[in-house]
């Protein structure tokens, strides 16, 4: 066996050297720093890392800290509102691009620009439209309703679904174009067998379209989860996390307290509660996609 | 020139075998053709002579020399594959030089073998088109080119013609059978299409599960099959398969399913057989012929004929057993009608019922 | 195309009723939120065409009444982040110095590591490409930290190679994932005629592999463009004060203003912000929806 591997090892030397980028990468990068993250969350580090062990004290202290429990809410309500607004409206554009509509072209550009924009951006720009003193509410008021409120950015209560819409308005385009393409590649014989058997166009649509569509649809809201998880720059840039703290989410909670609070362990022990949560929910998901059906090379 | 000679071999992926332990000897100057059905393991076997995929025992020899872990450019080996595989961002002229130039051979020799290929192949006019630019005959010429540029000493065809249409591949069949006669190199052949296997092989190795079933000349392949699986293999319209026992008639072996009778006696046995065994008999349509007044015609019912062209294929009841025959155009078989024929036992096959090798 | 069979029978006959209140409610649906899409872009344009004056007695949707450009100006040239007044053509130089080379850098490794998994047998590489997927769908939040430590250890922390090398890192299993399945849909054969051929490792990933990549190679730098140009977390982590990246000086200007807000710069400076992807993608177009679907699933 030794003989065996070390001459297959020989054979193809020169790909394994060219692999040693990615394989360090994958080691240390990832895996390591990883590894690393899971390390101080056992630690009492604060400004600088200590390699203590103080064991779950720091899961204790993050579960009890309000903002990081308010930050869980947070994401919670925006991962569901997201996520459902977001695959509905943008099935929904797709399914009515699809009905041979003119300016076809000019509507799939106009619903998908937002994505090709940054977060800070879309976080911005919402931020002014909702501003009561700059945006709907202020043309309104001259307009003459004097008694009409929108002032999600800086009320508590609504904020969250202030963030909602802008990150709707940046990633529903994203769906419209995964379904789209999706829609386009159904075989013209099943739309054609199913006038014959006089089935209505939604119902081709909800009982066989869609159903054909579940590898796009898996991987849009794999897309928007992703997203969703990493959601940082776009409330950073429109609201800050506020009013106070109506607004946090976990990213935003992690990286104040690595670099403005100095609190390094309780950030890594939230971010190890991310990380498994993420892996937990992604490793199926991407067993599933990528390696199920593996390509020839395996 | 070269022969080439596996001893013992075995590949697998994984715990998967592909090829077991098959030794197989192939001659110098010998037209080989490794013939089975997908998932044979003669593709994997033809990748491992040239090198591609690794082996997991055993040894490969050319002229005695052991290159079981050589790279494959160190082989002198040129290979034609199905899908083609010419370099699509390369002009022909470039297809046919690319391993030239990595050999570092000088700039004119590389021209002259580049246009000695291109007019033994027809292919001159198209050195500087790209592939895409190429009908599916014209890019198997180029790849075919490929390997001839080589100066190899053996050639490998992996399904070569498989994905070209009808004529085409008849006549790139005979420019293979034309090529092998003028350069005279051990040529191995990989193929699911027995017209292919029975025209062009000097021998054929019938592959099955990874294991050799047979290796033979075509006639005696095709004649005396080993076993059921190479006797319904080869051969189209497919052999009839009859499944029986051979008694004893006196002195006379006789072949008997149900009040279905054949006189076995001039049936070549290769073993001793003795009566009272199971048997399958296996009858090619073509050896059952038209009786002209033979005295040992039997009589048969046709129920269905297959007109084929220059022949009709019929079929027909005799004593509860249907067989399918070939009748001419000119011989009066009609369905529902009776038609007498005769049986040449000793064209016909007999294999074991259990191992199903031949008797 | 379906719709194409779908509509060859409406065209030739005169709609139904029913059929008109169909396509009035398409086009209406698609329109309001045409118009909500619109909206945000609309907005910034009007403003930042706007005097101060204008911003603060008008209103937000209503069309400037005296042209001007001096808000784009003034958020190119000297729109100020704390006390450095310098504009955002800073903040755009800093983001090409970090374009270019992790768009290069990252689409080379990512076409390396595709051809080397796809056509190599090499033990151990599915388990590694497996790892860096699984990777990038953990949040930086895990990363960060260990790896601003590294660059701190190495020296090179918030400099130009640190966040060229982050976007390198962090892009890789995108990248990789693009070439190795356009790679798996090649001809293994090829592979094998390059070998027999003589060819070795680079020689068939330089003669053959590359020439034959164009295609995912423009989808590889829509997206690493993309995606690198919008990036705020890593720039803003890694990039260090001198190299801080448009969008993080965006965020700088708009957000940390002290007295009146300049809305009209702000939004030029919104704009700006946005042309290079924005450009992107209207000139990629169909290629940009390419590039989501091929990073994501497979084939």
């Amino acid at each position: 066996m030794g003989a065996e591997l070390s001459r297959h090892v020989k054979r193809n030397l020169v790909a394994y050297i060219a692999l040693l980028p990615m394989a360090i990468v994958v080691i240390f990068a990832y895996l390591g720093t990883m590894a690393w993250s899971v390390r101080l969350s056992f630690s009492s580090s604060k400004l600088l890392p200590r390699y203590d062990f103080v064991g779950a004290d720091q899961y204790l202290t993050l579960f009890d800290t309000p903002r990081w429990l308010t930050s869980l809410g947070n994401l919670a309500v925006i991962a569901f509102f997201f996520l459902l607004i977001c695959f509905l409206l943008g099935t929904l554009l797709a399914i009515f691009i699809d009905q041979n509509v003119r300016a076809e072209s000019l509507f799939r550009t106009v619903f998908l620009y937002p994505y090709a924009m940054s977060f800070v951006v879309a976080g911005l720009i919402w931020q002014w439209i909702l501003n009561p003193d700059l945006g709907i509410q202020h043309t309104m008021h001259g307009f003459g309703f004097t008694d009409f409120v929108l002032d999600w950015v800086v009320n508590s209560e609504m904020v969250l679904y202030a963030v909602i819409l802008a990150t709707v308005w940046h990633g529903a385009g994203l769906v419209m174009a995964l379904i789209l393409a999706g829609l386009r590649g159904v075989d013209t014989e099943i739309w054609r067998a199913t006038r014959i058997d006089g089935i209505p166009a939604w119902r081709v649509y909800v009982s066989i379209v869609l159903p054909m569509l579940r590898p796009m649809i898996i991987t849009s809201l794999v897309l928007l989860s992703i997203s969703i998880v990493k959601m940082y720059d776009v409330v950073v840039a429109m609201t800050n996390g506020g009013p106070g703290t109506a607004s946090e989410v976990p990213a935003k909670f992690i990286m104040d307290n690595l670099f403005e609070r100095a609190n390094i362990g309780l950030a890594t022990a939230a971010s190890t509660v991310m990380l498994v949560t993420v892996l937990l929910v992604m490793a199926p998901v991407i067993y599933s996609q990528y390696f199920r059906k593996s390509g020839r090379a395996s | 020139m070269s022969s080439v000679s596996l001893q013992n071999l075995e590949i697998s992926y994984g715990n998967v075998a592909i090829v077991k332990s098959l030794d197989l000897t192939i001659q110098d100057g010998e037209f080989l053709v490794l013939l089975g059905p997908s998932g044979c393991g003669k593709s994997t076997l033809l990748s491992a002579i040239g090198g591609l995929v690794d082996v997991s025992g055993g040894r490969i020899l050319f002229n005695d020399k052991d290159v079981t872990w050589a790279d494959p450019k160190d082989r002198g080996i040129g290979m034609v594959f199905q899908s083609y595989a010419l370099y699509p961002t390369m002009s022909v002229e470039r297809n046919l030089s690319f391993g030239l130039r990595i050999a570092g051979i000088d700039r004119a020799t590389i021209d002259k073998k580049v246009k000695w290929a291109a007019e033994l192949l027809q292919i001159t006019h198209l050195l500087d088109r790209k592939p895409s630019a190429l009908s599916g005959g014209q890019r198997q010429r180029v790849a075919i080119g490929r390997a001839l540029v080589r100066d190899a000493d053996i050639f490998l065809f992996d399904e070569p013609l498989s994905n070209l249409d009808a004529k085409l591949r008849a006549e790139l069949r005979l420019e293979i059978k034309k090529l092998h006669k003028t350069l005279k190199s051990t040529m191995i052949y990989v193929t699911h299409d027995q017209i292919e296997a029975l025209t062009l092989a000097d021998r054929i190795a019938v592959m099955k599960d990874g294991i050799i079933q047979q290796l033979d000349t075509p006639l005696n392949v095709y004649n005396k099959p080993a076993n059921e699986f190479v006797g319904s293999f080869l051969g189209s319209p497919a052999m009839n398969k009859v499944e029986g026992q051979l008694v004893a008639d006196g002195d006379r072996l006789v072949f008997t399913a149900g009040d279905f009778r054949l006189d076995a006696s001039h049936y070549p046995f290769a073993q001793k057989v003795e009566g009272g065994r199971k048997a399958v008999l296996g009858l090619r349509p073509e050896h059952i012929l038209p009786a002209k007044g033979d005295a040992q015609a039997i009589e048969g019912k046709v129920s269905l004929i297959e007109p084929m062209g220059s022949s009709i294929l019929a079929w027909s009841n005799f004593d509860g057993v249907s067989l399918s025959h070939l009748v001419g155009q000119d011989d009066g078989c009609e369905a529902d009608r009776t038609f007498p024929v005769t049986i040449d036992v000793q064209k016909a096959s007999f294999f074991d019922v259990e191992t199903g090798w031949r008797l | 195309m379906m719709s194409q069979a779908k509509s060859a029978n409406a065209s030739k006959r005169p709609l139904t009723y029913q059929e008109v209140w169909g396509r009035i409610g398409i086009y209406t649906f698609l329109g309001l939120l045409a118009l909500f899409f619109l909206l945000p872009l609309y907005v910034m344009l009007v403003t930042s065409f706007k005097s101060m004056d204008e911003v603060r007695l008008g209103l937000i949707f209503s069309l400037p009444q005296h042209f001007s450009l001096d808000a784009w100006v003034k958020a190119w040239t000297s729109a100020c982040t704390g006390l450095d007044c310098t504009g955002l053509q800073v903040g755009f130089g800093n983001s090409v110095k970090i374009l270019v080379p992790s768009v290069v850098f990252s689409i080379l490794f990512g076409a390396l590591n595709g051809y080397a998994l796809s056509f190599w047998k090499v033990k151990g590489a599915n388990v590694l490409f497996a790892c860096l997927l699984l990777g990038s769908f953990v949040p930086y939040q895990v990363f960060i930290y260990p790896l601003v430590r590294f660059y701190a250890q190495t020296g090179i922390y918030g400099s130009l190679p640190a966040i060229v090398i982050t976007h390198i890192i962090f892009g890789m299993p995108v990248m990789t994932l693009l070439f190795r399945n356009y790679y798996s849909g090649l001809p293994v054969e090829l592979f094998k005629a390059a070998r027999i051929d003589g060819a070795g490792f680079w020689k068939i990933f330089i003669s053959i592999v590359l020439p034959m990549s164009v295609p995912i190679a423009i989808v590889a730098v829509i997206m690493q463009v993309t995606a690198i140009w919008n990036d705020f977390l890593l720039g803003l982590v890694f990039a260090g004060r001198d190299n801080l990246p448009m969008t993080v000086q965006l965020n700088n200007i708009v957000n940390t203003t002290t007295g009146e807000r300049a809305y009209n710069v702000n939004m030029a400076a919104t704009v700006l912000t946005s042309l290079v992807p924005l450009t992107v993608y209207l000139v990629s177009g169909r290629w940009f929806v390419r590039g989501i679907a091929s990073g994501a699933v497979k084939g």
